[in-house]
């Protein structure tokens, strides 16, 4: 099976987040593997070490992004795809999966995978847009996938504890749930064997697609709190008993 | 303006969702002088149809098909299409349940269209709807518009509007109108089978009146039995966000959040949870809500009445402590 899994490249989970107009302010913070998207490396590398294959690693966004295709490389990944963009924050979902839709056209794969959803943005759209653009069957929320005979039997997640089977043919478009798996480390030996892989970059200008903006963002800020909180600060101890006391006589839930 | 709400039943029952996205259309609509109309879809889903039109709207599209009896997302898509061709709506609304996130996004790009997804609200600036919605995981609010023509398309968080805020219609009915939509098997790609539940949980945290819950703050699973100690001085359950079941540390069945459980105990106590709006979808009608975290700016404590920045590895031992000695005073 020849399976491209989409990678997103996101500010570190901890960077301190400084709003600079409809963004962050990109210096000082570190960036990492979009984490629902390491979901979907790992599913793919278990895919290709049941059926043979080969796992090609897709990412769009500036130089740095580099580096977490690099990561997927060591996890496992054959080889990778750069699309480069310097100003990959600033488009749409629409935007996003015509670019990585061209990208993976000159594939031909079997099977593409998306993670749920990305921790920055969060649209939760690429899987889906993907499918669309691409005119493959997908299907979402992805808990399990069985491959035989040419076709997917998968288990979907709903909601309130509900899952539900189908049949899925190939070629086909998935985004994987997080937590259908236990992600992977890359190991020393995974490191090196990354270095000598290869990863073909292109500008995204260069995929030829005409990109029309669907929506923007007009500007991002802290939510403005609905509800007053009661801050209660002292030793651990001193807090302790003040919340005990408060939860007690003036909350009475206890 | 004409808006269009898309409304979901689930297993033959409505999803509640559907009334809140369809009390945030008749919002909107009120705002901007448009009329609302509500799509059923399914098959035999004409009583479904008929409890709408009471409600505030101006006609009920009823969209019946064989090969709609079980949702699929190009089944889905290619009617809808259809309904889109004959109604001509300018502004589609959706609840954001996993069945819009799975089928609304490729219906908007079928037509070259964007959608604004997992919305908590709006705002219409001078006939300009501005929709806002969560980024990096609730830390930040975002303002987006759309661009270009319409049709536009959004989906509303549940629980972002109040479904019993729900106008009537003004004179007993609204018409319903049956849209025929051609469909063919050949159509729809993937083939949906049985539905079913994970075996059945040993615990119903909706009938738990006092939760404690952790997040990835709790670090390691080592560090648990430190939260489980006070779950226990309080008298409490244990319940986590999805991360920490995700990593097999709690069973998923303790798991709140909108793929979990949604709980509205009396006390819910929130240790090392940044409060993700999928986390906070699933406690957030919990009578009282504490909060501890490390980050003080942490969007759980947007939520909580009472807060404490700090370690929660400092503060479980001693609230653990102050709770026992509290009962045996």
């Amino acid at each position: 099976m020849k399976i491209i899994v989409c990678i997103k490249q996101v500010p570190a989970k901890d960077a301190p987040l400084a709003i600079a107009g409809n963004w962050i302010k990109e210096s000082d913070i570190g960036f990492e593997m979009n984490e629902p998207d390491s979901y979907a490396l790992e599913e793919a590398l278990r895919l290709k070490e049941k059926h043979g294959g080969e796992v090609i690693a897709l990412s769009m966004g500036p130089e740095r992004v580099k580096q977490t295709i690099k990561e997927a490389l060591a996890k496992g990944a054959d080889r990778g795809i750069h699309v480069v963009d310097d100003n990959f924050a600033q488009l749409d979902p629409l935007g996003s999966a015509k670019c990585l839709a061209a990208a993976i056209q000159k594939e031909k794969a079997d099977l593409i995978l998306t993670g749920l959803q990305s921790d920055d943005h969060g649209f939760g759209q690429t899987g889906v847009l993907l499918a669309a653009l691409l005119d493959l069957p997908h299907a979402t929320i992805i808990m399990a996938i069985e491959v035989a005979d040419g076709k997917m039997k998968l288990k979907r997640e709903l909601e309130a504890g509900w899952f539900q089977h189908l049949e899925c043919p190939l070629p086909a478009v998935l985004s994987i749930q997080s937590g259908i798996n236990k992600v992977r480390y890359a190991t020393l030996k995974g490191i090196i064997a990354a270095k000598k892989k290869e990863i073909a970059a292109m500008k995204r200008e260069s995929l030829g697609v005409s990109i029309e903006a669907t929506q923007k963002i007009e500007k991002i800020y802290v939510p403005t709190k609905t509800k007053k909180t009661e801050f209660l600060t002292g030793t651990p101890k001193e807090v302790a008993t003040k919340l005990v006391e408060k939860l007690k006589f003036e909350a009475r839930v206890i | 303006m004409k808006i269009l709400v898309v409304s979901e039943l689930r297993q033959g029952k409505w999803n509640n969702a559907s009334f809140e996205t369809l009390a945030a259309a008749q919002q909107i609509a009120k705002a901007t002088a448009s009329a609302v109309s509500a799509v059923v879809i399914g098959k035999g889903v004409a009583p479904f149809a008929g409890e709408l039109a009471v409600k505030d709207v101006a006609e009920v599209l009823l969209v019946e098909h064989d090969l709609l009896d079980a949702y699929t997302a190009d089944g889905y898509c290619v009617a809808l299409k259809q309904v889109m061709e004959s109604a001509k709506p300018d502004l589609l609304l959706f609840p954001h349940t996993y069945q819009v996130r799975d089928f609304a996004p490729k219906l908007a790009a079928m037509l070259g269209k964007g959608m604004i997804g997992d919305c908590i609200g709006y705002r219409n600036e001078g006939g300009k709807l501005v929709f806002v919605r969560q980024m990096f995981q609730g830390k930040t609010a975002a303002d987006v518009t759309f661009a270009g023509a319409a049709p536009w398309f959004a989906s509303f968080q549940s629980g972002a509007f109040r479904a019993d805020l729900l106008a009537a219609h003004p004179s007993g009915k609204a018409p319903v109108n049956s849209v025929s939509v051609s469909l063919s098997a050949a159509q729809i790609r993937t083939k949906p089978l049985d539905l079913f539940k994970e075996a059945k949980s040993a615990v119903d945290l909706t009938q738990a009146p006092l939760i404690v819950a952790i997040g990835r703050g709790i670090k390691a699973p080592e560090n648990i039995p430190q939260a489980e100690a006070l779950a226990k001085a309080l008298g409490g359950e244990i319940a986590a966000s999805r991360p920490i079941c995700d990593e097999g540390w709690l069973p998923m069945e303790r798991q709140i959040g909108s793929s979990g459980q949604t709980v509205a105990p009396k006390l819910y106590l929130a240790l090392g949870i940044s409060g993700a709006i999928q986390h906070v979808v699933g406690m957030k009608g919990a009578r009282t809500i504490v909060a501890i975290n490390k980050d003080a700016n942490a969007p759980i404590f947007e939520i909580a009445d009472y807060g404490v920045v700090g370690d929660i590895f400092e503060i479980m031992p001693a609230l653990t402590e102050a709770l026992e000695k509290s009962k045996s005073s």
